[in-house]
């Protein structure tokens, strides 16, 4: 049996190796999007792909936001596998028709006759000083849409294994990468290709007298969070990174909430008709009974997100340990 | 007095068949094409051809008639009728070949059974009952058929387009020499999907041939007040691509205007865009009332202008067929659709079942139980009310 090498990368060399890994391994794989090519994208997702596989695999496109996932589209239902990058998350929306009315529903409407397997890869989220058009967390809107799968890595072990996921998927996938983790920390990745599965969520810290959910730039602080609670009182806190948003894992998101009665949920996003509104009424409606305190969110405000107030916008470590401490008292 | 609603008269529009559809017109002497789109040396359909366009442009017109009663009656929902236009969806429907792709719009359907759909699904996409193949989720007049390369479309106008170029640039990067023919009506000229997909099409030289069904009207806006360009053929010009106006009611034009451009898609020449100009003689759908808007006396000239009885002359005037052999063909293809009618009707809703399925490949821990609950509700208080609502557009 040979050991299989690692290198250390950042999460966003990881989602660079694994489009390699899925390129070199099916000729159907293609990237497009703005700058994706020569460039290699403006974070370098995409660095040294067109130099590999050449111009017909990994393409720049026209600055349309509407014609690349509408291409990619046409390109799926005919037998290719399109990774699309929409620059940031922030400017999906002239797209969303095609997403949400298009590649969402073209399974359902043809009754399995055309099919979309496509990814939808986008930096999202704050903490970059970009201000309301590059900071935005639009998860709600999509996992909102039947038919599509929101998936969100957390570290670039995940990100490598659950972009294969999401390539090899049969259904059009959302993958949105936390730019603010992008190059925050480097961890050791396999070199050869694996698959973290889809609808699977992972435990960060394990616990039992409180949960976090959480996902993206989150985790490392809601992490850091749990880390401090347990320094300051002795709080055993379990934190939980859902990693696939849609299909939710539900059944271990509801397990984790009867094994702990105490619940907090973290995103970025705005609070109203947020992804913590789905963990508390799945906790309201399959296990209330097991609920000690009321739910907590700790989230962006409802607001666009600002620019220089980014730091008071976005949930920090300080908010997080105020949430816990606040549901373990109750 | 000008009853074209679109442009101004005195267009020049390419044309092969005379008005009365007696004779054919020598080529035009001059270039009309836009942007190095030849007219000079058009190719003309083959007698056999001819005979197959007038059995699709039949079909459809006995199809939409047959619909459009039953929609009277109650019987189907929703139609949307493509009387009037008839030339130019089976003229450029005539051109792609079995291994090419059709990206349709509202009207276009009879293209799918032009190209081997069988009728007896069409219609059951009418009823969307069990046998529709998209299992009653979408509208009536929303048709696929995978067999003959014919996806539906959704009802958000010029989406459909730039899936056209990625099917196209689907086959370009298989090396394949295959073709998308992409639909739309004037309307969704004006859509960010149109505009999307010729300007994408145009930088990646995607094997594809847009063809604008221009029938003048989108529900109640003249093409007037659609775009000022001087013809949808114009726009070809803005994105570097060739184009063409051309007479939609002259089958023989409308064939060899798209079988030229799909040649040159074909050639690995790129794109073009070709516009078809016709008429809608009926309302939007079977919800609308033209008269609001429209002149009776715009009508009364386009009734005059009917392309299956122009494209009859052309046929009977060149001995390609007897009058008494179109008379046969057209009272089989009666009878066919009516006992097709009789057969769908009788098929029942998709079960409860095929509600979540198809949403994904297979159906998430949430829909299982989601559709659990919808039957336990059946068996226990019986079946859902019907609701009473009717499609108002």
């Amino acid at each position: 049996m040979t050991t299989a090498t690692k290198t250390k990368m950042t999460l966003v060399q990881a989602v660079n190796d694994s489009l390699k890994c899925a390129m070199r391994a099916d000729d159907s794989v293609l990237v497009l999007g703005e700058d994706v090519g020569p460039k290699g994208g403006v974070f370098l997702a995409t660095d040294g792909l067109t130099a590999e596989f050449g111009e017909e695999r990994c393409f720049d496109t026209p600055l349309s936001e509407d014609g690349i996932i509408g291409v990619g589209i046409g390109m799926a239902m005919n037998g290719m596998k399109p990774v699309c990058e929409i620059q940031f998350q922030d400017f999906i929306f002239p797209a969303f028709d095609q997403i949400v009315s298009e590649a969402a529903k073209m399974r359902y409407r043809s009754g399995g006759q055309y099919t979309v397997p496509m990814v939808i890869r986008t930096p999202y989220g704050g903490g970059i000083r970009g201000g309301l058009y590059h900071s935005q967390s639009g998860e709600a809107y999509f996992c909102h849409t039947p038919g599509l799968k929101v998936v969100v890595p957390s570290n670039p072990y995940d990100a490598k294994g659950l972009l294969a996921a999401a390539i090899a998927d049969p259904d059009p996938v959302l993958f949105l990468e936390p730019k603010a983790l992008y190059r925050s920390s480097k961890m050791e990745v396999p070199d050869e290709e694996y698959i973290i599965p889809l609808s699977k969520v992972a435990t960060v810290i394990d616990g039992d007298e409180l949960v976090v959910f959480c996902y993206g730039a989150m985790v490392p602080v809601c992490t850091k969070a749990a880390e401090r609670v347990k320094e300051s009182r002795g709080a055993s806190i379990r934190v939980v990174d859902l990693r696939t948003l849609m299909p939710l894992d539900e059944e271990a998101v509801l397990d984790a909430i009867r094994e702990c009665g105490r619940v907090v949920t973290v995103h970025e996003a705005p609070r109203f008709c947020g992804f913590g509104a789905e963990i508390s009424a799945l906790a309201a409606e399959h296990a209330i009974e097991y609920l000690e305190a009321p739910v907590k969110r700790v989230t962006g405000f409802d607001t666009p997100f600002p620019n220089t107030l980014e730091h008071y916008y976005m949930p920090d470590t300080r908010r997080v340990v105020d949430a816990i401490e606040e549901a373990l008292d109750f | 007095m000008s009853y074209r609603v679109a442009f101004p008269d005195g267009l020049d529009v390419f044309r092969l068949l005379s008005d009365d559809g007696n004779q054919t017109l020598s080529p035009p002497q001059k270039e009309l094409g836009i942007e190095g789109f030849s007219t000079l040396n058009p190719p003309l359909p083959p007698p056999e051809e001819c005979l197959a366009i007038w059995r699709a442009m039949t079909t459809t017109r006995i199809m939409d008639d047959r619909m459009m009663k039953l929609q009277r009656q109650g019987r189907v929902a929703f139609v949307g009728t493509s009387t009037g236009q008839e030339a130019a969806i089976h003229g450029s429907g005539a051109v792609p070949g079995q291994d090419d792709w059709v990206f349709s719009a509202l009207r276009e359907g009879g293209v799918a059974i032009q190209r081997g759909m069988p009728i007896d699904e069409y219609i059951s996409h009418m009823f969307g009952n069990a046998n529709d193949t998209a299992k009653g989720r979408q509208m009536p007049n929303h048709f696929q058929c995978k067999d003959v390369n014919f996806p539906s479309w959704g009802s958000v106008l010029g989406t459909q387009l730039p899936h056209a170029v990625g099917a196209a640039l689907a086959m370009k990067q298989r090396g394949e020499d295959n073709i998308c023919l992409a639909y739309t009506g004037d309307g969704a000229t004006s859509s960010c999907g149109f505009h999307s997909a010729v300007n994408f099409a145009a930088v990646t030289k995607a094997p594809v041939v847009f063809c604008i069904i221009d029938n003048g009207w989108a529900i109640s806006v003249p093409s007037a007040n659609q775009t000022k360009s001087r013809s949808y053929a114009t726009k070809a010009k803005a994105y570097g691509l060739p184009g063409l106006d051309v007479d939609g009611n002259d089958p023989l034009a409308c064939w060899s205007a798209v079988k030229m451009a799909a040649d040159r898609a074909r050639r690995g020449e790129g794109p073009s865009l070709i516009a078809l100009r016709t008429y809608r003689m009926g309302g939007h759908s079977s919800s609308d009332d033209p008269s609001r808007y429209r002149q009776d006396a715009e009508v009364a000239h386009w009734a005059g202008r009917d392309p299956v009885s122009r494209f009859e002359q052309y046929i009977y005037a060149g001995d390609i067929a007897a009058k008494a052999e179109l008379q046969c063909y057209r009272e089989t293809r009666e009878e066919e659709i009516l006992q097709g009618v009789a057969r769908a009707e009788k098929v029942g809703a998709p079960s409860l079942e095929t509600l979540v399925t198809d949403v994904f490949a297979d159906p998430p821990r949430h829909l299982r139980k989601q559709v659990v609950e919808a039957l336990k509700l059946v068996a226990e208080k019986g079946e859902a009310e019907a609701i009473a609502g009717k499609f108002p557009l």
